[in-house]
């Protein structure tokens, strides 16, 4: 027993990373309907921003909400150099103007940085904390405690701020929001900005965990997106359901059967849920229009 | 099956002469084996062109199918004694096996979520390929023997390109046969309306799953060659960013053009040669050109040229 609580720990940690970024891509896709493939680099650029600032001998704290602001602005970059000029483009295109965007800001980042694995310092040391015979790394505390923060706040800005209501308005009818007087351009830059945002701040939680390198974010991103389409694209509690199931699934079964498997194992039960489920567990079934 | 409509004969005439000519341009080994690498995905990104291009489908798997042809090539006959050429067949099978049996399933899910299913088929397939390392040499690669037919071993650039060009040729012409006969029809109804098509009676899932299952095959073949051509292969062969190249050529030379698929195969796999003077810049320099070309050209370059032709002219 102690196996498996050892196991949904460490599955809740992964969990709490794939949440975030599913969330990014849910935040993105409600107010554009598009599939960001870049939300993994976002990531990527927030772990090696955070990694070579606080090189410098800044602090930690700093380095890491430099590195949000620098990843939100690159979010924001990706909206306004690119996204918005390829308005009403059908989805495929999309898809491919995003890994595009990928593809360069891995491009950037192995210019700006360099190509070689990097680590940042546990935030508070990495002496593991015992408790009921499991013991439990200071890191994945943080991890799992901001997630929770992150989507506590983000709960709060959705449902209490004018702002965070015109987004679910736009989430909800772009038209009608548009109608309505909604800035749906300034909606759409802000789910840009909060999108880096998020994806750094996972980035940065997980650079001492797991090593930062400018492909980093491929698998964090496809990881975070069989999130996101396996709790349903665009719903909220979907994205953290989806990544706490994906997390538990990949520990469990890297434990219990085989730690080879473990990805494949991942993405087949995602394949099974979809055929039982074509919208994942949370989302919203569409009405076809013939 | 009705044979190709004269208002193709020309497009495949040219096609034949400039696969015969181009050769003679090629000065040095090294090119050959780019240029016959990119027949090769021009094959795969026709036949892909006609599931996601023309049926309106998504699929971020297809490298997978393309690694299951050139790691048949490599196992089979190397650990199993089977000979070259029935390697590439048993390739083609299983993959028409498996994509048979994942398509019904499968295509029943659409957009985001199909293209999710794909990714994740592609995955398992380039994670077992990584993971069964005493039969695919996991990580590091496999050496492939060389294709031996009727007792001759095919080899040297000029042979392989031979084989590529007739190969992609052959696949050219059987896409451009069924888009213009009554199967091109079925594919552009469902790519219009899922359940339009399904009300005038045609059945959606199974020509979805056909289509599916031929340009599975197509890739499959098109691995096997590839394997047997460069003598060794590795795993990223099968992996993600191989199937999002292929989205990227038919995308970018034009979806549902069988000679924007061609096009857009030889820019996407020439291009990164010419980039290498970019040195560090190359990847930044390639993401942003794709980018460009989403943004100036929606619908591809070959459809995007026409309009633009067609406009001139009127």
């Amino acid at each position: 027993m102690t196996d498996f609580f050892q196991f949904l720990i460490a599955g809740c940690t992964v969990g709490s990373i794939y949440a975030l970024v599913a969330i990014g891509f849910s935040i993105i896709f409600n107010a554009t309907r598009i599939v960001n493939f870049a939300q993994g680099e976002f990531l990527m650029i927030g772990g090696m921003s955070a990694v070579f600032l606080s090189a410098t001998g800044m602090p930690l704290w700093l380095s890491a909400g430099l590195a949000i602001a620098i990843t939100a602005c690159a979010g924001i970059a990706l909206e306004a150099f690119a996204v918005r000029f390829a308005r009403g483009s059908s989805d495929l295109m999309l898809i491919v103007l995003t890994i595009g965007a990928a593809i360069a800001l891995r491009g950037l980042a192995q210019t700006v940085w360099d190509r070689n694995y990097h680590s940042l310092p546990a935030f508070s040391g990495s002496e593991p904390i015992r408790a009921f015979d499991l013991s439990i790394s200071p890191q994945s505390l943080w991890v799992m405690g901001v997630s929770v923060l992150v989507v506590i706040a983000l709960h709060a800005f959705f449902t209490l701020t004018l702002t965070g209501k015109s987004m679910r308005a736009v989430a909800a009818d772009r038209d009608a929001a548009l109608l309505m007087g909604i800035n749906v351009n300034r909606v759409m830059v802000i789910a840009f900005a909060m999108a880096g945002a998020l994806g750094a701040i996972g980035g940065v939680l997980i650079a001492p965990i797991s090593l930062m390198h400018f492909e980093a974010g491929i698998m964090l991103g496809l990881k975070g997106f069989a999130a996101a389409i396996l709790g349903g694209l665009g719903s909220f509690p979907g994205a953290i359901a989806g990544g706490l199931i994906l997390g538990f699934g990949e520990t469990l079964s890297a434990g219990y059967i085989t730690s080879s498997y473990k990805d494949a194992l991942a993405f087949l039960v995602i394949i099974v849920v979809l055929l039982v489920m074509p919208n994942g567990i949370l989302g919203k079934s569409s009405v076809g229009r013939v | 099956m009705p044979f190709v409509p004269a208002r193709n004969l020309g497009f495949l005439f040219f096609l034949a002469a400039l696969l015969a000519l181009l050769p003679f341009t090629i000065p040095n080994s090294f090119v050959f084996g780019v240029v016959i690498l990119a027949l090769l995905n021009a094959a795969v990104a026709v036949g892909l062109n006609l599931f996601v291009g023309s049926a309106g489908q998504i699929s971020l798997g297809h490298a997978g199918f393309f690694g299951i042809g050139a790691y048949s090539a490599a196992i089979l006959p190397a650990n199993y004694g089977l000979p070259g050429f029935s390697a590439l067949v048993v390739g083609a099978a299983a993959t028409g096996v498996l994509s048979y049996v994942i398509a019904r399933p499968i295509l029943r899910l659409s957009g985001h979520y199909l293209a999710m299913a794909t990714l994740g088929v592609g995955v398992i397939v380039f994670l077992v390929i990584n993971q069964e390392i005493p039969t695919t040499g996991g990580p590091d690669g496999k050496v492939v023997l060389p294709l031996e037919v009727f007792g001759v071993t095919l080899f040297g650039d000029m042979t392989w390109y031979g084989v590529a060009a007739v190969f992609l040729f052959l696949v050219t012409v059987i896409a451009l046969n069924l888009l213009e006969n009554g199967y091109g029809r079925i594919l552009r109804a469902l790519h219009a309306s899922e359940h339009g098509a399904r009300s005038v009676g045609i059945d959606v899932a199974g020509a979805k799953a056909a289509i599916f299952v031929l340009s599975a095959i197509i890739a499959s073949l098109a691995g096997s060659f590839y394997a047997f051509y460069v003598g060794f292969i590795t795993p990223s062969e099968a992996g993600f960013m191989k199937s999002v190249e292929l989205i990227i050529m038919i995308v970018a030379g034009g979806l549902g053009s069988v000679g924007g698929a061609i096009l857009g195969a030889f820019l996407i796999t020439l291009l990164p040669q010419f980039l290498t003077g970019f040195h560090d810049y190359e990847q930044l320099v390639f993401g942003l050109l794709l980018m460009l070309i989403v943004i100036m050209l929606r619908k591809g370059i070959v459809p995007s040229l026409a309009d633009f032709v067609r406009r001139r002219a009127t």
